[in-house]
Protein backbone atom coordinates (compact mmCIF):
# COMPACT_ATOMS: atom_id res chain seq x y z
CA UNK A 1 0.00 0.00 0.00
CA UNK A 2 1.17 3.17 -0.84
CA UNK A 3 1.57 6.48 0.95
CA UNK A 4 -0.95 8.28 -1.36
CA UNK A 5 -3.23 4.96 -0.58
CA UNK A 6 -2.83 5.83 3.13
CA UNK A 7 -3.31 9.32 2.75
CA UNK A 8 -6.64 9.17 0.94
CA UNK A 9 -7.66 6.40 3.42
CA UNK A 10 -7.41 8.75 6.41
CA UNK A 11 -8.85 11.82 4.47
CA UNK A 12 -11.87 9.49 3.64
CA UNK A 13 -12.29 8.23 7.32
CA UNK A 14 -11.87 11.77 8.54
CA UNK A 15 -14.90 13.17 5.82
CA UNK A 16 -17.17 10.49 7.14
CA UNK A 17 -16.10 10.76 10.82
CA UNK A 18 -16.98 14.65 10.06
CA UNK A 19 -20.39 13.86 7.95
CA UNK A 20 -21.83 11.73 10.68
CA UNK A 21 -20.96 14.18 13.55
CA UNK A 22 -22.64 16.47 11.26
CA UNK A 23 -25.80 14.44 10.66
CA UNK A 24 -26.08 13.19 15.03
CA UNK A 25 -25.53 16.94 15.91
CA UNK A 26 -27.60 18.36 17.84
CA UNK A 27 -28.76 22.16 16.62
CA UNK A 28 -26.13 23.70 18.45
CA UNK A 29 -23.67 22.17 15.88
CA UNK A 30 -25.86 22.60 13.32
CA UNK A 31 -24.04 24.78 9.72
CA UNK A 32 -24.64 28.33 9.16
CA UNK A 33 -26.17 27.89 6.13
CA UNK A 34 -26.32 31.15 4.16
CA UNK A 35 -30.06 32.87 4.53
CA UNK A 36 -30.24 34.81 1.28
CA UNK A 37 -27.52 34.35 -1.50
CA UNK A 38 -24.95 37.34 -2.05
CA UNK A 39 -22.67 36.02 -4.15
CA UNK A 40 -22.27 37.49 -7.57
CA UNK A 41 -22.48 41.03 -9.40
CA UNK A 42 -24.17 43.90 -7.77
CA UNK A 43 -24.34 46.69 -9.73
CA UNK A 44 -24.86 50.36 -7.28
CA UNK A 45 -27.84 52.11 -8.03
CA UNK A 46 -25.97 55.51 -7.43
CA UNK A 47 -29.18 57.67 -6.40
CA UNK A 48 -27.29 59.00 -3.09
CA UNK A 49 -24.03 60.32 -3.02
CA UNK A 50 -22.74 58.91 -0.02
CA UNK A 51 -18.71 60.12 -1.37
CA UNK A 52 -19.47 63.68 -1.02
CA UNK A 53 -16.57 64.42 -2.82
CA UNK A 54 -17.85 67.08 -4.72
CA UNK A 55 -16.08 70.40 -3.27
CA UNK A 56 -13.32 70.25 -0.80
CA UNK A 57 -14.70 71.13 2.28
CA UNK A 58 -18.25 69.13 2.68
CA UNK A 59 -18.65 67.32 5.51
CA UNK A 60 -22.27 67.49 5.76
CA UNK A 61 -24.07 64.45 7.23
CA UNK A 62 -20.83 63.64 9.37
CA UNK A 63 -20.76 63.99 13.30
CA UNK A 64 -17.04 65.07 13.63
CA UNK A 65 -15.57 65.76 16.42
CA UNK A 66 -13.01 69.05 16.81
CA UNK A 67 -10.68 67.11 15.80
CA UNK A 68 -11.24 65.64 12.79
CA UNK A 69 -12.37 68.68 11.91
CA UNK A 70 -9.23 70.59 11.84
CA UNK A 71 -7.20 67.62 10.26
CA UNK A 72 -10.05 67.63 7.59
CA UNK A 73 -9.58 71.29 7.16
CA UNK A 74 -5.75 70.78 6.91
CA UNK A 75 -5.56 68.62 4.16
CA UNK A 76 -4.59 69.03 0.50
CA UNK A 77 -5.70 66.52 -2.26
CA UNK A 78 -2.19 67.23 -3.29
CA UNK A 79 -0.94 65.48 -0.79
CA UNK A 80 -2.42 62.14 -3.58
CA UNK A 81 0.73 63.54 -5.43
CA UNK A 82 3.03 61.83 -3.44
CA UNK A 83 3.67 58.29 -4.31
CA UNK A 84 4.07 57.36 -0.31
CA UNK A 85 0.70 58.48 0.51
CA UNK A 86 -1.35 57.55 -3.44
CA UNK A 87 -3.25 54.96 -1.33
CA UNK A 88 -3.74 56.93 1.56
CA UNK A 89 -7.43 57.35 1.66
CA UNK A 90 -9.61 54.00 1.15
CA UNK A 91 -10.03 51.99 4.51
CA UNK A 92 -12.39 49.31 3.90
CA UNK A 93 -16.05 51.02 4.31
CA UNK A 94 -16.04 52.70 1.38
CA UNK A 95 -16.73 49.95 -0.62
CA UNK A 96 -20.00 51.36 1.11
CA UNK A 97 -19.15 54.99 -0.05
CA UNK A 98 -17.36 55.30 -3.37
CA UNK A 99 -19.66 55.10 -6.50
CA UNK A 100 -18.65 51.31 -7.23
CA UNK A 101 -20.47 48.08 -7.35
CA UNK A 102 -19.83 45.00 -5.63
CA UNK A 103 -18.24 41.21 -6.63
CA UNK A 104 -18.72 39.04 -3.92
CA UNK A 105 -17.81 35.14 -4.23
CA UNK A 106 -17.24 32.57 -1.34
CA UNK A 107 -14.75 30.03 -0.05
CA UNK A 108 -17.32 27.14 0.70
CA UNK A 109 -16.63 24.41 3.50
CA UNK A 110 -16.23 21.19 1.14
CA UNK A 111 -18.01 18.46 3.21
CA UNK A 112 -21.11 20.12 4.16
CA UNK A 113 -21.17 23.30 1.66
CA UNK A 114 -21.50 26.00 4.57
CA UNK A 115 -19.58 28.82 3.50
CA UNK A 116 -16.15 29.47 5.57
CA UNK A 117 -15.97 33.06 4.52
CA UNK A 118 -17.25 35.73 1.68
CA UNK A 119 -15.09 38.03 -0.14
CA UNK A 120 -16.03 41.35 -1.55
CA UNK A 121 -14.05 42.78 -4.54
CA UNK A 122 -11.68 45.84 -3.98
CA UNK A 123 -11.64 48.87 -5.81
CA UNK A 124 -9.43 51.68 -5.98
CA UNK A 125 -8.50 50.71 -1.78
CA UNK A 126 -6.54 47.51 -3.50
CA UNK A 127 -7.67 45.05 -0.24
CA UNK A 128 -10.76 42.14 -0.36
CA UNK A 129 -12.85 42.93 1.93
CA UNK A 130 -13.01 38.77 3.49
CA UNK A 131 -15.44 38.04 5.87
CA UNK A 132 -14.88 35.16 7.74
CA UNK A 133 -17.78 33.12 8.48
CA UNK A 134 -16.22 29.97 9.93
CA UNK A 135 -16.34 31.30 13.64
CA UNK A 136 -12.60 32.66 13.86
CA UNK A 137 -11.26 35.32 16.81
CA UNK A 138 -10.36 38.49 16.29
CA UNK A 139 -6.76 39.09 16.42
CA UNK A 140 -4.68 40.51 19.32
CA UNK A 141 -5.63 44.57 19.41
CA UNK A 142 -1.91 44.48 19.17
CA UNK A 143 -2.03 42.70 15.82
CA UNK A 144 -1.29 44.03 12.29
CA UNK A 145 -3.77 46.58 11.06
CA UNK A 146 -4.30 46.64 7.48
CA UNK A 147 -5.89 48.61 4.59
CA UNK A 148 -9.00 46.07 4.66
CA UNK A 149 -8.64 45.27 8.62
CA UNK A 150 -10.37 42.20 9.65
CA UNK A 151 -13.77 40.97 10.05
CA UNK A 152 -15.92 38.33 10.66
CA UNK A 153 -19.87 37.36 10.07
CA UNK A 154 -22.53 35.84 10.71
CA UNK A 155 -26.41 35.17 10.25
CA UNK A 156 -28.84 36.74 12.14
CA UNK A 157 -32.36 35.40 10.68
CA UNK A 158 -32.00 36.80 6.87
CA UNK A 159 -29.68 39.21 7.61
CA UNK A 160 -25.71 38.87 7.08
CA UNK A 161 -23.56 41.22 10.12
CA UNK A 162 -20.10 41.67 9.79
CA UNK A 163 -17.54 43.02 12.04
CA UNK A 164 -14.67 44.64 11.00
CA UNK A 165 -11.75 45.64 13.21
CA UNK A 166 -7.36 46.25 12.98
CA UNK A 167 -8.16 48.81 10.13
CA UNK A 168 -5.55 51.41 9.13
CA UNK A 169 -5.97 55.08 9.10
CA UNK A 170 -7.68 56.13 6.47
CA UNK A 171 -10.35 58.89 5.18
CA UNK A 172 -13.50 59.25 6.72
CA UNK A 173 -14.41 61.10 3.56
CA UNK A 174 -11.74 61.09 0.84
CA UNK A 175 -11.69 64.97 0.98
CA UNK A 176 -9.74 64.59 3.92
CA UNK A 177 -11.68 63.86 6.78
CA UNK A 178 -9.89 61.38 9.04
CA UNK A 179 -10.51 57.44 10.29
CA UNK A 180 -7.97 56.42 12.64
CA UNK A 181 -6.77 53.15 13.26
CA UNK A 182 -9.52 52.71 16.53
CA UNK A 183 -11.66 52.63 14.13
CA UNK A 184 -14.67 49.84 14.39
CA UNK A 185 -17.26 48.80 11.16
CA UNK A 186 -20.69 47.15 11.80
CA UNK A 187 -22.19 46.05 8.47
CA UNK A 188 -25.45 44.02 7.57
CA UNK A 189 -26.44 42.79 4.17
CA UNK A 190 -30.20 43.12 3.51
CA UNK A 191 -31.10 41.29 0.74
CA UNK A 192 -35.39 42.33 -0.94
CA UNK A 193 -35.97 40.51 -4.30
CA UNK A 194 -32.81 41.94 -6.41
CA UNK A 195 -32.11 44.93 -4.42
CA UNK A 196 -29.17 44.82 -1.87
CA UNK A 197 -29.12 47.29 0.89
CA UNK A 198 -25.98 47.77 2.67
CA UNK A 199 -25.77 49.57 6.12
CA UNK A 200 -22.29 50.40 7.62
CA UNK A 201 -21.96 52.13 11.31
CA UNK A 202 -18.74 53.27 11.48
CA UNK A 203 -17.32 53.63 15.19
CA UNK A 204 -14.58 56.34 15.73
CA UNK A 205 -13.86 57.03 19.17
CA UNK A 206 -11.18 59.81 17.79
CA UNK A 207 -13.03 60.75 15.01
CA UNK A 208 -16.58 60.51 15.48
CA UNK A 209 -18.78 62.40 17.91
CA UNK A 210 -21.50 59.61 17.30
CA UNK A 211 -21.50 56.40 15.32
CA UNK A 212 -22.05 57.66 12.09
CA UNK A 213 -24.80 55.26 9.64
CA UNK A 214 -24.28 54.79 5.94
CA UNK A 215 -26.71 52.95 3.56
CA UNK A 216 -26.14 52.03 -0.07
CA UNK A 217 -28.41 50.19 -2.55
CA UNK A 218 -27.34 47.67 -5.10
CA UNK A 219 -28.86 45.94 -8.09
CA UNK A 220 -28.02 42.59 -8.40
CA UNK A 221 -26.68 42.43 -12.40
CA UNK A 222 -26.42 39.78 -14.96
CA UNK A 223 -23.16 41.60 -16.15
CA UNK A 224 -19.53 40.48 -14.29
CA UNK A 225 -18.55 43.04 -12.06
CA UNK A 226 -14.53 43.48 -12.10
CA UNK A 227 -13.25 41.42 -8.99
CA UNK A 228 -10.23 44.20 -9.19
CA UNK A 229 -9.76 47.58 -9.47
CA UNK A 230 -7.47 49.95 -11.04
CA UNK A 231 -4.24 50.40 -8.78
CA UNK A 232 -3.82 53.90 -6.82
CA UNK A 233 -1.85 56.19 -9.47
CA UNK A 234 0.08 59.33 -8.19
CA UNK A 235 -1.13 62.02 -10.61
CA UNK A 236 -0.93 65.85 -10.40
CA UNK A 237 -3.25 67.05 -8.07
CA UNK A 238 -2.85 70.68 -8.28
CA UNK A 239 0.23 71.75 -6.56
CA UNK A 240 3.20 70.60 -7.64
CA UNK A 241 5.62 69.07 -5.39
CA UNK A 242 7.54 70.68 -3.00
CA UNK A 243 9.86 69.54 0.37
CA UNK A 244 6.78 70.32 2.05
CA UNK A 245 3.75 68.24 2.54
CA UNK A 246 0.73 69.92 0.72
CA UNK A 247 -1.29 71.74 3.22
CA UNK A 248 -3.62 74.24 4.25
CA UNK A 249 -3.75 75.85 7.80
CA UNK A 250 -7.08 74.80 9.36
CA UNK A 251 -8.34 78.45 9.84
CA UNK A 252 -7.08 79.70 6.03
CA UNK A 253 -8.12 76.68 3.85
CA UNK A 254 -9.72 78.69 1.09
CA UNK A 255 -12.95 76.26 0.26
CA UNK A 256 -14.20 76.21 3.78
CA UNK A 257 -17.58 78.55 3.16
CA UNK A 258 -17.87 77.19 -0.09
CA UNK A 259 -20.59 74.79 0.60
CA UNK A 260 -22.58 77.81 2.01
CA UNK A 261 -21.97 80.20 -1.10
CA UNK A 262 -23.02 77.56 -3.96
CA UNK A 263 -25.87 75.96 -2.24
CA UNK A 264 -26.72 77.79 0.86
CA UNK A 265 -25.27 75.33 3.62
CA UNK A 266 -24.76 76.57 6.54
CA UNK A 267 -21.17 76.67 8.46
CA UNK A 268 -22.40 74.43 10.61
CA UNK A 269 -23.32 71.40 8.44
CA UNK A 270 -20.60 72.00 5.97
CA UNK A 271 -18.42 71.65 8.66
CA UNK A 272 -19.90 68.07 9.96
CA UNK A 273 -21.37 69.53 13.21
CA UNK A 274 -23.30 66.88 15.14
CA UNK A 275 -26.28 68.32 15.73
CA UNK A 276 -26.93 69.54 11.90
CA UNK A 277 -28.00 65.37 11.21
CA UNK A 278 -31.22 65.89 12.99
CA UNK A 279 -34.40 67.49 11.59
CA UNK A 280 -34.45 70.07 14.47
CA UNK A 281 -31.55 71.44 13.08
CA UNK A 282 -34.11 73.43 10.21
CA UNK A 283 -35.69 75.21 12.97
CA UNK A 284 -32.39 76.84 13.03
CA UNK A 285 -31.44 77.87 9.81
CA UNK A 286 -33.59 80.56 8.36
CA UNK A 287 -35.99 80.07 5.71
CA UNK A 288 -34.22 80.93 2.32
CA UNK A 289 -36.22 81.86 -0.86
CA UNK A 290 -36.94 79.80 -3.59
CA UNK A 291 -33.44 79.34 -5.14
CA UNK B 1 -39.40 40.70 -8.72
CA UNK B 2 -39.17 42.16 -4.92
CA UNK B 3 -43.14 41.82 -4.89
CA UNK B 4 -43.10 38.38 -6.13
CA UNK B 5 -40.16 37.13 -3.83
CA UNK B 6 -41.52 38.85 -0.62
CA UNK B 7 -45.30 37.30 -1.46
CA UNK B 8 -43.64 33.95 -1.79
CA UNK B 9 -41.99 34.61 1.76
CA UNK B 10 -44.92 35.73 3.24
CA UNK B 11 -47.29 33.15 1.76
CA UNK B 12 -44.39 30.10 2.42
CA UNK B 13 -44.53 31.72 6.48
CA UNK B 14 -48.18 32.07 6.40
CA UNK B 15 -48.97 28.74 5.26
CA UNK B 16 -46.84 27.18 8.37
CA UNK B 17 -48.32 29.34 10.86
CA UNK B 18 -51.94 28.60 9.55
CA UNK B 19 -50.73 24.43 9.81
CA UNK B 20 -50.04 24.84 12.97
CA UNK B 21 -53.00 26.14 14.19
CA UNK B 22 -55.02 24.14 12.60
CA UNK B 23 -53.22 21.36 14.69
CA UNK B 24 -54.28 23.29 17.90
CA UNK B 25 -57.49 24.78 16.71
CA UNK B 26 -56.96 28.05 17.47
CA UNK B 27 -57.45 31.09 14.61
CA UNK B 28 -54.42 31.80 12.91
CA UNK B 29 -52.44 34.78 14.37
CA UNK B 30 -53.29 38.43 13.36
CA UNK B 31 -50.34 39.94 11.39
CA UNK B 32 -49.65 42.46 14.63
CA UNK B 33 -49.39 38.75 16.57
CA UNK B 34 -47.19 37.56 13.90
CA UNK B 35 -45.02 40.28 13.44
CA UNK B 36 -41.45 39.16 13.69
CA UNK B 37 -40.15 42.56 13.92
CA UNK B 38 -41.57 45.38 16.18
CA UNK B 39 -41.72 48.60 14.77
CA UNK B 40 -43.61 50.86 16.75
CA UNK B 41 -42.84 53.84 18.79
CA UNK B 42 -40.89 57.34 17.88
CA UNK B 43 -38.32 57.78 15.37
CA UNK B 44 -35.82 60.23 13.94
CA UNK B 45 -34.32 60.90 10.62
CA UNK B 46 -30.45 60.80 10.85
CA UNK B 47 -29.69 62.52 8.02
CA UNK B 48 -26.48 61.28 7.33
CA UNK B 49 -26.96 61.09 3.17
CA UNK B 50 -27.42 63.63 0.71
CA UNK B 51 -27.79 66.44 3.18
CA UNK B 52 -27.52 69.23 1.17
CA UNK B 53 -31.14 67.65 -0.95
CA UNK B 54 -32.85 67.25 2.02
CA UNK B 55 -32.07 69.94 5.02
CA UNK B 56 -32.35 72.71 2.42
CA UNK B 57 -34.15 73.06 -1.10
CA UNK B 58 -31.83 72.31 -3.52
CA UNK B 59 -31.35 74.67 -6.95
CA UNK B 60 -34.03 74.46 -9.44
CA UNK B 61 -32.95 71.96 -11.69
CA UNK B 62 -30.79 70.44 -9.52
CA UNK B 63 -31.48 66.55 -9.89
CA UNK B 64 -28.67 64.91 -9.91
CA UNK B 65 -28.17 61.49 -9.37
CA UNK B 66 -32.18 60.86 -10.57
CA UNK B 67 -32.70 59.43 -14.11
CA UNK B 68 -35.17 61.46 -14.93
CA UNK B 69 -36.81 60.78 -18.75
CA UNK B 70 -36.44 63.74 -21.15
CA UNK B 71 -40.42 64.76 -19.99
CA UNK B 72 -39.16 64.65 -16.76
CA UNK B 73 -36.69 67.27 -17.02
CA UNK B 74 -38.65 68.90 -18.72
CA UNK B 75 -41.22 69.06 -15.88
CA UNK B 76 -38.73 69.54 -12.88
CA UNK B 77 -37.36 72.69 -15.22
CA UNK B 78 -40.90 74.33 -14.54
CA UNK B 79 -40.99 74.20 -11.26
CA UNK B 80 -42.58 77.18 -9.31
CA UNK B 81 -42.94 76.53 -5.65
CA UNK B 82 -45.36 79.68 -5.58
CA UNK B 83 -47.64 78.55 -8.13
CA UNK B 84 -48.12 75.58 -5.71
CA UNK B 85 -48.72 77.41 -2.68
CA UNK B 86 -51.12 79.31 -3.84
CA UNK B 87 -52.91 76.18 -5.75
CA UNK B 88 -52.59 74.08 -2.52
CA UNK B 89 -50.25 71.68 -3.65
CA UNK B 90 -47.72 72.37 -0.47
CA UNK B 91 -47.27 68.46 0.19
CA UNK B 92 -46.24 67.99 -3.27
CA UNK B 93 -42.81 66.68 -1.26
CA UNK B 94 -44.29 64.82 1.35
CA UNK B 95 -45.56 61.98 -0.87
CA UNK B 96 -45.14 58.79 -0.29
CA UNK B 97 -42.56 58.78 -3.30
CA UNK B 98 -40.40 60.98 -1.09
CA UNK B 99 -41.99 61.43 2.65
CA UNK B 100 -39.04 58.96 4.13
CA UNK B 101 -36.33 61.47 2.89
CA UNK B 102 -38.13 64.32 4.66
CA UNK B 103 -36.46 65.03 7.69
CA UNK B 104 -38.39 64.49 10.56
CA UNK B 105 -39.94 61.95 13.04
CA UNK B 106 -42.31 59.14 12.49
CA UNK B 107 -44.33 57.34 14.94
CA UNK B 108 -45.87 54.08 14.54
CA UNK B 109 -48.71 52.40 15.83
CA UNK B 110 -51.33 49.24 15.14
CA UNK B 111 -54.13 51.40 13.88
CA UNK B 112 -55.86 48.02 14.22
CA UNK B 113 -54.58 44.23 14.08
CA UNK B 114 -54.32 43.85 10.52
CA UNK B 115 -53.13 47.86 9.64
CA UNK B 116 -50.28 49.55 10.83
CA UNK B 117 -50.58 53.43 10.62
CA UNK B 118 -47.34 56.01 10.36
CA UNK B 119 -47.62 59.24 11.66
CA UNK B 120 -44.90 62.07 10.21
CA UNK B 121 -44.68 65.15 12.12
CA UNK B 122 -42.58 67.20 9.22
CA UNK B 123 -45.73 67.44 7.13
CA UNK B 124 -48.26 65.97 9.31
CA UNK B 125 -48.86 62.79 6.65
CA UNK B 126 -50.74 59.81 8.25
CA UNK B 127 -49.49 56.43 6.07
CA UNK B 128 -51.70 53.23 6.73
CA UNK B 129 -50.14 49.71 5.71
CA UNK B 130 -53.19 47.10 5.50
CA UNK B 131 -52.19 43.82 5.68
CA UNK B 132 -55.56 42.64 4.62
CA UNK B 133 -56.80 43.87 1.13
CA UNK B 134 -59.39 47.10 1.88
CA UNK B 135 -63.13 46.75 1.26
CA UNK B 136 -65.31 48.84 -1.13
CA UNK B 137 -63.88 50.80 -4.23
CA UNK B 138 -61.04 52.61 -4.26
CA UNK B 139 -60.17 55.97 -3.04
CA UNK B 140 -59.33 58.84 -4.81
CA UNK B 141 -55.78 59.21 -5.04
CA UNK B 142 -53.90 60.97 -2.49
CA UNK B 143 -50.46 62.06 -1.28
CA UNK B 144 -50.37 58.72 0.38
CA UNK B 145 -51.64 56.41 -1.76
CA UNK B 146 -52.84 53.04 -0.54
CA UNK B 147 -50.36 50.58 0.96
CA UNK B 148 -50.16 46.92 1.21
CA UNK B 149 -48.35 45.48 3.54
CA UNK B 150 -46.51 41.93 4.03
CA UNK B 151 -44.41 40.45 6.57
CA UNK B 152 -41.05 38.75 5.40
CA UNK B 153 -39.36 36.35 7.26
CA UNK B 154 -35.98 34.55 7.34
CA UNK B 155 -35.81 32.22 4.28
CA UNK B 156 -35.18 28.55 5.40
CA UNK B 157 -31.89 27.33 3.32
CA UNK B 158 -32.65 24.77 0.68
CA UNK B 159 -31.09 21.99 -1.12
CA UNK B 160 -33.67 20.93 -4.00
CA UNK B 161 -36.60 19.85 -2.22
CA UNK B 162 -34.92 19.45 1.13
CA UNK B 163 -35.12 21.31 4.15
CA UNK B 164 -31.73 22.04 5.44
CA UNK B 165 -32.35 22.87 9.17
CA UNK B 166 -34.60 19.77 9.52
CA UNK B 167 -36.82 19.95 11.97
CA UNK B 168 -34.39 22.03 14.05
CA UNK B 169 -34.92 25.32 14.89
CA UNK B 170 -36.12 28.34 12.32
CA UNK B 171 -33.65 31.41 12.02
CA UNK B 172 -34.23 33.68 15.06
CA UNK B 173 -34.37 36.65 14.61
CA UNK B 174 -34.84 39.23 11.43
CA UNK B 175 -37.87 39.74 9.29
CA UNK B 176 -38.85 43.03 7.30
CA UNK B 177 -41.86 44.83 6.22
CA UNK B 178 -42.21 45.26 2.72
CA UNK B 179 -45.08 47.48 1.55
CA UNK B 180 -46.40 48.74 -2.07
CA UNK B 181 -48.10 52.20 -2.31
CA UNK B 182 -49.98 52.91 -5.86
CA UNK B 183 -53.26 55.52 -6.02
CA UNK B 184 -50.77 57.89 -5.51
CA UNK B 185 -51.36 61.75 -6.76
CA UNK B 186 -48.35 63.23 -8.51
CA UNK B 187 -45.69 65.02 -6.42
CA UNK B 188 -41.83 65.49 -5.71
CA UNK B 189 -38.85 63.01 -5.38
CA UNK B 190 -37.06 66.33 -4.01
CA UNK B 191 -38.04 69.56 -2.78
CA UNK B 192 -37.21 71.64 -5.95
CA UNK B 193 -39.56 69.85 -8.59
CA UNK B 194 -38.14 66.60 -9.54
CA UNK B 195 -41.44 64.81 -10.45
CA UNK B 196 -43.06 61.55 -9.64
CA UNK B 197 -46.43 61.01 -11.98
CA UNK B 198 -49.67 59.36 -10.89
CA UNK B 199 -48.50 55.93 -12.42
CA UNK B 200 -45.91 55.59 -9.91
CA UNK B 201 -45.45 52.43 -7.59
CA UNK B 202 -43.79 52.95 -4.48
CA UNK B 203 -42.20 49.14 -2.67
CA UNK B 204 -40.96 49.59 0.00
CA UNK B 205 -38.88 47.32 2.72
CA UNK B 206 -38.85 48.22 6.57
CA UNK B 207 -35.90 46.38 8.31
CA UNK B 208 -34.23 47.27 11.74
CA UNK B 209 -30.97 46.78 13.42
CA UNK B 210 -29.27 47.83 16.64
CA UNK B 211 -27.72 50.92 17.08
CA UNK B 212 -24.06 50.27 19.16
CA UNK B 213 -24.81 53.24 21.74
CA UNK B 214 -28.47 50.72 22.58
CA UNK B 215 -31.73 51.27 21.09
CA UNK B 216 -32.38 50.50 17.04
CA UNK B 217 -31.96 51.71 13.90
CA UNK B 218 -35.15 51.47 11.30
CA UNK B 219 -33.63 51.60 7.35
CA UNK B 220 -36.25 52.36 5.00
CA UNK B 221 -35.39 51.12 1.32
CA UNK B 222 -37.68 53.04 -1.04
CA UNK B 223 -37.59 51.90 -4.62
CA UNK B 224 -39.70 54.50 -7.23
CA UNK B 225 -40.62 53.27 -10.25
CA UNK B 226 -42.57 55.44 -12.50
CA UNK B 227 -42.65 54.57 -16.15
CA UNK B 228 -43.47 58.32 -17.26
CA UNK B 229 -41.06 60.66 -15.67
CA UNK B 230 -37.97 57.84 -14.66
CA UNK B 231 -35.56 55.95 -17.06
CA UNK B 232 -35.44 53.55 -14.69
CA UNK B 233 -36.85 52.45 -10.31
CA UNK B 234 -35.06 55.23 -8.39
CA UNK B 235 -33.53 53.75 -5.01
CA UNK B 236 -32.65 55.29 -1.67
CA UNK B 237 -32.48 54.38 1.81
CA UNK B 238 -33.16 56.49 5.08
CA UNK B 239 -32.04 55.57 8.37
CA UNK B 240 -33.95 56.66 11.35
CA UNK B 241 -33.05 56.32 15.49
CA UNK B 242 -35.49 55.16 17.73
CA UNK B 243 -36.46 57.39 20.46
CA UNK B 244 -37.50 56.86 24.02
CA UNK B 245 -40.57 59.29 24.20
CA UNK B 246 -42.61 61.63 21.87
CA UNK B 247 -41.43 64.78 23.76
CA UNK B 248 -39.12 66.05 20.30
CA UNK B 249 -42.53 65.36 18.22
CA UNK B 250 -43.28 68.21 16.58
CA UNK B 251 -46.12 68.54 13.95
CA UNK B 252 -45.47 71.13 11.02
CA UNK B 253 -47.46 71.82 8.11
CA UNK B 254 -46.33 71.07 4.64
CA UNK B 255 -44.20 73.84 3.44
CA UNK B 256 -43.34 74.11 -0.97
CA UNK B 257 -39.90 75.41 -0.16
CA UNK B 258 -37.29 75.54 2.91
Amino acid sequence: MGSNTVYLNVVTARTALAVLLLLLSGPALRPAYAQFELVGSWDATGNEDLAGDGLPVDYTGYPLTEEARMRGLSYSQSQLSMIERQCQGWPVFYFAQGPFGLRIWSDTEKANGTPISYTIGAWENRAPFVIWMDGRPHPSPNAAHTRAGFTTGHWEGNTLVAYTTHMQVGFLRKTGVPSSDQARLTTRFFRHGDVLTVLGIIEDPIHLAEPQILTKNFRLSSAAISPVGPACIAVFEGTELGESVAHYAPEKNPFTDEMTAKYGVPRDAALGVAETLYPEYRKKMKPRPAP
Amino acid sequence: MIVALAAAGSLGSAATAQGQNRAGGAPPPTPRDSAPIDLTGYWVAFVSEDWRLRMVTPPKGDYTRVPLTPEGRKVADTWDPAADASAGNQCKAFGAGAIMRVPGRLHVTWQDDTTLRLDTDAGMQTRTFRFAPAAGPADAPSWQGQSTARWERAAVPRRGDQDLLGTGPRPAGGGALTVVTTNLRAGYLRWNGVPYSENTTVTESFDVAPHPTGGQLLIVTTVVEDPRYLQRPYVVSSQFKKEADPSRWDPTPCTSTW
